[in-house]
């Protein structure tokens, strides 16, 4: 099994994820340079964190348009797993693999705060580790994080199980109060329609082990290796 | 032949002693790049004329001390296998111009100092001096800074672990932003920024070169005048953080061939600076010709001058110099082969063939005449008059301020947690794990104490970082500094000036802990708003401990007040809220601080936080905010009084603290802070704490 880690001119959360990946959940994973593209066969591609571009135009809205780019969504088509995290969400979002946008905070400023998720579906490559409604602590950092969309989008979101996470209080409630960027319904993980692309604000690595503060992010991660076992 | 460029009358700011003296030396007329260079590394701001002599006094050495001060950064030895690279700036005067900008590249500067070193940078401190909030342009200069802070280092990838605020008066008109910065190297395996090689090549390498920042330097050494926000905004820089990621990863690829024999990052005085200073060891031909520019005819002076950012330069073999081109050229980055090293140590420009600044290497660099400036001691202690009001509604007020609230408002702009190296960030010091060991940080200093005994006020300053160490466990390593202060011109600043460096000196010998960097910034004045700042000798300090989170004490634990308080109201947040004055507190015992950090370290008591701005009253509120407390003593003493090297500690076993000056106060839990005293109870419900502590999130977030 080997994973990807994608650097694009900007990434910072890169080495953090492979760090993760490779001594924290034990598996083999290549920081590969936007330019060099994929070039080997990879069961999991993971956009992290960052400001690909300096978030110039739009966050992800160069990235988005690279030529490793075509390949990732090419990897997507084939049923592969594609994990977006924060600037490799914004990608993401921008190169279509999931409908809706992540946009400028409510409050328009970079916020950096452990927030709770409430885990919404657990039938995904990415979730089977969770309960159902589990209630999970992982920090965000972003300023364009606020998750918007079309009426219709989040109807056939809703309908079709595809929200992941969305921000809830220690106890789970989804309120205005627990939603710190503003984003439609609290949703701040989104699925693709076959469910093997996930996108979301929130940095599952640095919830990956307890020494900084939380372990929760880290089945995000296991609960890929778990699938990808499982359909090898 | 020298070649003359006619330039506009705007670089002969250069003092006329100065010139005459340049004049005698060479015993021609300076060309115009001559000037210009003389005018920019003779500034303050590059040679320390005015403090040069007093720096000297400092305690530098150590046996982890691997560099030293006048390099870009320090190196300190943290293990057998890992060194820290460390440093501080300040970005005061372009930050007052332009604040997100002027904040943005501060930050920039000092990461590539840090980067120079061949040290991936991990961490920064903010410290920020600024006038009080309730004015409009102050709330103005203040949200932008922090904007400009955040949106550099979150992009950049460099959490801010750290920083202070401070607000005062005195700092409306000209408010200060200082800026350290961390990174981790092989001990074996750090760069320096001095040639070692003559006939070695020099590469520049990232942002092309464009008119901005021009007499940046030089502009930094002035006071700031009423006009200056239009008159000056050309010489202040736009940050590209995109370009100085890239940068910061290209330049560690090709520190981690070996084959980057010296580095430096281009910063006050452009080219010419880093050049010259770089080239110092030997002598250097830069070809101005040769440098990619983003503008076009631009003439030496101003391709040598400009302050254009997320640049570096570095000396590599000829034989290297197309494989470290080809790592710039992987990221996207532009460089330029602009010169070598050579044997002779003199310091030529070249452009297009003709020699239009050729100079004896140790003048430029060396040859600045120091400045002797008077001295006027000064004394501004007023007789303490108790304030009026009931002990809750001070205790408000004082918790209200904005030195003391709460600072989420600040720090949720900063990613703290990139790098995965946080663990502890919120109460006194920030805790990074590395693969050996915690890295702990502090910073800040107390310019109210400092303005009414500018020595004792520094040593407690340092004293103070020294002590949020020991909360954490944690042993200091080292110190860095800024030393910023209004104009040496007035004896009672230069007094300031000679104190802070005495006392600073002085506790840094008490508690042996080197000075291996710092930076002076002068002449800190507005016109506009009739201010001198009051002397804020800033103090960073990184200290090496175990891995541990700050957590508060839980319900049931005890309380105490360790350390000796000899009540001290003047300069304290009481003071600033009541103008109550007072005595400032005098030099405080450096014994309490290693013994509450023993304490800590060994896991004898529970929680531990030292008493700085706020006294016993903002500890509580941050450590204990449901407790009950009861006061023996005269309780606007005990509550508010700011004398150094106390803690409040919450513990189990009293035999823990035998030995220590100490007064148990009370035990934590129940609901709200409850105060006895005298038979009476104040009691401050939860809600009233957490709305004064919101105070600054409440001005801010409109």
């Amino acid at each position: 099994m080997r994973f990807a880690v994608v650097q694009f001119g900007g990434s910072n959360c890169d080495l953090d994820t492979q760090y993760v990946l490779q001594e924290v959940c034990g598996i083999d994973t290549d920081l590969v340079w936007h330019r060099d593209g994929l070039k080997r066969h990879y069961d999991a591609v993971i956009m992290p964190g960052g400001f690909s571009y300096g978030d110039y135009l739009r966050a992800g809205a160069i990235a988005a348009r690279t030529p490793v780019m075509a390949e990732i969504c090419r990897h997507a088509t084939q049923g592969k797993l594609v994990l977006g995290i924060c600037n490799g969400a914004q990608t993401g979002s921008e190169a279509g693999l999931v409908p809706g946008t992540f946009t400028i905070n409510a409050y328009p400023k970079f916020i950096s705060r452990e927030v709770h998720l409430r885990v919404e579906n657990t039938s995904s490559p990415f979730t089977s580790h969770y309960r159902k409604d589990e209630v999970i602590q992982v920090p965000i950092a972003h300023k364009e994080g606020r998750y918007i969309a079309g009426d219709a989008v989040i109807r056939r979101l809703n309908q079709e199980n595809r929200v992941a996470f969305r921000f809830c209080d220690r106890d789970g409630t989804i309120s205005e109060a627990a939603n710190p960027n503003g984003s439609i319904e609290n949703i701040t993980g989104v699925l693709s329609k076959e469910g093997n692309v996930l996108l979301m604000m929130p940095h599952p690595e640095r919830a990956s082990e307890k020494v900084l503060g939380s372990e929760d992010g880290r089945r995000i991660f296991d609960s890929m290796i778990a699938h990808i076992e499982e359909h090898a | 032949m020298l070649i003359f460029i006619s330039t506009r009358s705007l670089w002969y700011m250069l003092p006329d002693e100065d010139f005459a003296m340049l004049r005698e030396v060479l015993r021609r007329e300076p060309s115009d790049l001559e000037v210009a260079c003389f005018e920019n590394l003779w500034s303050e701001h590059c040679s320390y004329r005015s403090t040069r002599a007093l720096l000297r006094t400092l305690p530098t050495t150590g046996r982890n001390v691997l560099l030293g001060p006048g390099d870009d950064a320090a190196v300190v030895r943290f293990s057998e296998e890992c060194a820290i690279a460390i440093g501080m700036e300040s970005h005061n005067h372009p930050s007052y111009v332009d604040p997100y900008d002027g904040a943005a590249t501060g930050v920039g500067g000092i990461v590539r100092d840090i980067l120079s070193m061949g040290a991936r940078p991990i961490a920064l401190m903010d410290p920020l001096y600024f006038g009080p909030l309730g004015e409009e342009k102050n709330r103005y200069l203040f949200e932008h800074v922090v904007a400009g802070i955040s949106n550099y280092g979150n992009c950049i990838g460099v959490p801010v672990v750290r920083g202070e605020t401070v607000f005062d008066p005195s700092y409306s008109g000209n408010p200060l932003v200082n800026v350290v910065c961390v990174g981790v190297v092989h001990p074996e395996r750090f760069i320096t920024a001095r040639v070692k090689v003559p006939g070695s090549r020099l590469l520049l390498v990232g942002s092309s070169t464009g008119r901005d920042g021009l007499g940046g330097a030089s502009f930094a050494s002035r006071d700031l005048s009423e006009d200056s926000e239009a008159a000056d905004r050309p010489s202040v820089q736009i940050g590209d953080p995109y370009t100085e990621k890239l940068i910061i990863e290209a330049v560690l690829e090709m520190a981690a061939t070996g084959s980057v024999l010296s580095c430096r990052d281009l910063g006050a005085a452009g080219l010419a600076g880093a050049s010259s200073e770089m080239a110092s060891t030997f002598g250097a031909v830069i070809h101005a010709d040769r440098i990619h520019l983003r503008e076009e005819a631009m003439n030496p002076v101003e391709i040598m001058l400009a302050e254009s950012q997320e640049r570096m330069l570095l000396e590599v073999a000829p034989g290297d110099v197309l494989r470290m081109g080809a790592i710039a050229e992987k990221y996207e980055l532009q460089w330029s082969d602009i010169g070598e090293v050579i044997e002779e140590s003199r310091y030529v420009v070249m452009f297009h063939g003709e020699v239009v600044c050729d100079l004896p290497m140790d003048l430029l660099v060396d040859g600045a005449p120091p400045c002797a400036w008077e001295r006027k001691p000064y004394s501004a202690e007023k007789p303490f008059a108790r304030p009026a009001g009931s002990l809750k509604d001070l205790a408000l007020r004082v918790l209200s301020h904005h030195d003391v609230a709460r600072s989420d408002w600040i720090y949720e702009q900063y990613d703290k947690d990139v790098q995965l190296r946080t663990v502890s960030f919120i109460n006194d010091a920030a805790v990074l794990r590395l693969k050996d060991g915690a890295l702990v940080f502090s910073c800040g200093c107390n310019p109210r104490h400092i303005y009414l005994r500018p020595y004792e006020g520094t040593a407690n300053s340092v004293l103070e970082n020294a002590a949020n160490l020991a909360c954490l466990g944690a042993e200091p390593l080292c110190i860095v500094n800024c030393l910023n202060f209004a104009s040496p011109v007035h004896p009672e600043i230069y007094w300031q000036v000679e104190q802070s460096v005495l006392g600073l000196g002085d506790m840094a010998r008490t508690l042996d802990v080197p000075v291996v960097g710092g930076n002076v910034s002068l002449y800190n004045e507005s016109d506009e708003y009739g201010t001198q700042i009051k002397p804020t000798p800033t103090i960073g300090m990184a200290g090496k401990g175990r891995v541990v989170k700050w957590v508060p004490p839980p319900d049931g634990c005890n309380l105490a007040v360790v350390g000796a308080d000899t009540p001290s109201f003047g300069g304290s947040v009481l003071d600033a809220v009541t103008g109550c004055g007072g005595a400032a507190p005098p030099v405080a015992d450096a014994g309490t601080v290693s013994a509450v950090r023993d304490l800590v370290r060994e896991g004898r008591i529970v929680t531990a936080t030292d008493l700085s701005h706020g006294g016993l009253c903002a500890a509580l509120a941050k450590m204990a905010p449901a407790a009950r407390i009861e006061l023996g003593g005269d309780p606007v003493a005990d509550l508010f009084s700011e004398s150094y090297g106390r803690f409040l500690v919450a513990y189990r076993d009293e035999s823990a603290l035998r030995g220590l000056e100490y007064r148990v106060i009370g035990e934590t839990g129940g609901a709200d802070l409850r105060i006895g005293c005298s038979g009476r109870e104040v009691r401050i419900t939860g809600k009233e704490l957490d709305a004064a502590l919101s105070s600054l999130t409440a001005v801010m977030r409109y």
